[in-house]
């Protein structure tokens, strides 16, 4: 899982109004190397929770990143790829996600998160 | 046609078995190709070639996500099959898949996602595999939170094997009756064989709108098409003025004045010279 996908998931159990952001507990990450598009990074900044982003970034040692995001972000090539490396290079591949609100725990098994719901939570 | 859906739940029809025939039959591979490249057709994205985020609903081993990928977007799937999805990584899929019953909805934050494709996948819902799952119910939760997670405006094109008309209208009523708007395309309606369904849909308005017309240019294309834009009252008399079968107020005048000069007595002319009667009974 990489943290473009944490930044979107949210927990949906029953009874859970904000079930965002989910808090990364990590025991493995893995790094990799993919092509940079500084188009779809500009496209996904707005969709962005950056708060949240940037403490998830520091959880699983994918780089410190400004706390707000730039007024020139769309020009900053520095900050572009620092971006993309947090956004799309780090996976965490074992670890836990935890609900902020229930505390709710979801595993993540080799970088698979697994956000299954029994039948009561739904 | 066998249907995988009444042999066993996702989870367990989806097996490791199963899953390998998706990464290893050409045969299997291709059609699911050919289905995304189809499904991404119908999203109609604008044609500025950027990338996008975009929802893959029973991505499985990754297939359909795979021609994503080709196509320049990136994207997140979600599954219920462990097998399947454990194939994904070991193809290592450039998407995030993360684990998932559709039924329990789409774990995600609102108006994430700029589009959301689904092959083969929604039909699954139709099915109760155990005493909690309805799938009215189920197929609701499905697209109350797809709608939720799609950006405004932003399409859904769900591939689906319905097993019936029947089954057809209940995934489409469930999905109109959440505020999606939109319906089915059938591709090839007469093959048995080639024959695929699609549910498109969107989420909210459309994000352009065509142009209206007379916003700039005034009325004279109305106009031509002979269509009256001052105001509403239509002039009752004017078919009947038109049509051939009465002579006309010029005749009746022409008349009327012959026989003045001849000395018979005719009505004073006045407005209503020449119109037809009010129909009575």
């Amino acid at each position: 899982m990489r943290l473009l996908a944490h930044n979107m998931l949210a927990c949906n159990a029953k009874g859970v109004v904000n079930g965002f952001p989910l808090k990364i507990v990590v025991k493995e990450t893995r790094e990799t190397e993919t092509e940079f598009n500084a188009e779809f990074l500009v496209h996904m900044l707005p969709k962005m929770e950056w708060a949240a982003f940037v403490n998830a970034a520091r959880e699983i040692g994918a780089g410190e990143l400004p706390g707000e995001i730039p007024d020139d972000a769309a020009t900053n090539e520095e900050f572009l790829q620092a971006f993309h490396h947090a956004l799309l290079e780090v996976h965490v591949e074992e670890g836990t996600l935890v609900c902020p609100e229930s505390g709710r725990k979801f595993p993540i098994n080799k970088g698979i998160p697994n956000m299954l719901l029994n039948e009561d939570e739904v | 046609m066998s249907r995988p859906e009444l042999t066993a739940p996702a989870d367990v029809f989806y097996s490791h078995t199963e899953a390998r025939k998706y990464t290893q039959s050409s045969r299997v591979i291709e059609i699911q190709e050919r289905l995304t490249e189809r499904a991404v057709e119908l999203l109609n994205f604008p044609d500025d070639g950027s990338c996008r985020l975009i929802l893959d609903v029973g991505c499985g081993s990754g297939l359909s996500g795979d021609r994503l990928t080709e196509l320049g977007h990136q994207w997140i799937g979600i599954d219920l099959s462990e097998a399947m999805l454990e194939h994904a990584r070991e193809r290592e899929v450039e998407g995030d898949v993360t684990r998932n019953d559709m039924g329990h909805g789409v774990p995600f934050r609102p108006g994430v996602f700029d589009g959301c494709v689904s092959i083969s996948a929604v039909q699954w819902l139709c099915n109760a595999d155990n005493s909690a799952h309805i799938p009215q119910r189920r197929l609701k939760t499905f697209f109350t939170q797809l709608y939720k997670c799609l950006k405004r405006g932003a399409k859904a094109v769900l591939q689906i094997y319905p097993d019936g008309p029947r089954q057809a209208e209940m995934i489409t009523t469930a999905a109109l009756r959440v505020g999606f708007s939109g319906g089915l395309v059938v591709d090839y309606p007469n093959s048995t064989r080639a024959k695929k369904y699609f549910l498109v849909l969107a989420a909210g308005p459309p994000e352009s709108l065509p142009r209206a017309k007379g916003e700039d240019d005034d009325e004279d294309d109305y106009e031509r098409r002979g269509m009256r834009m001052d105001g509403r009252k239509s002039d009752k008399g004017a078919k009947y003025r038109k049509s051939n079968n009465h002579k006309g107020k010029a005749w009746v005048m022409k008349k009327k004045e012959q026989y003045r000069n001849r000395g018979v007595h005719v009505a004073n002319d006045s407005k209503f010279t020449g119109r037809k009667r009010k129909d009575r009974l």
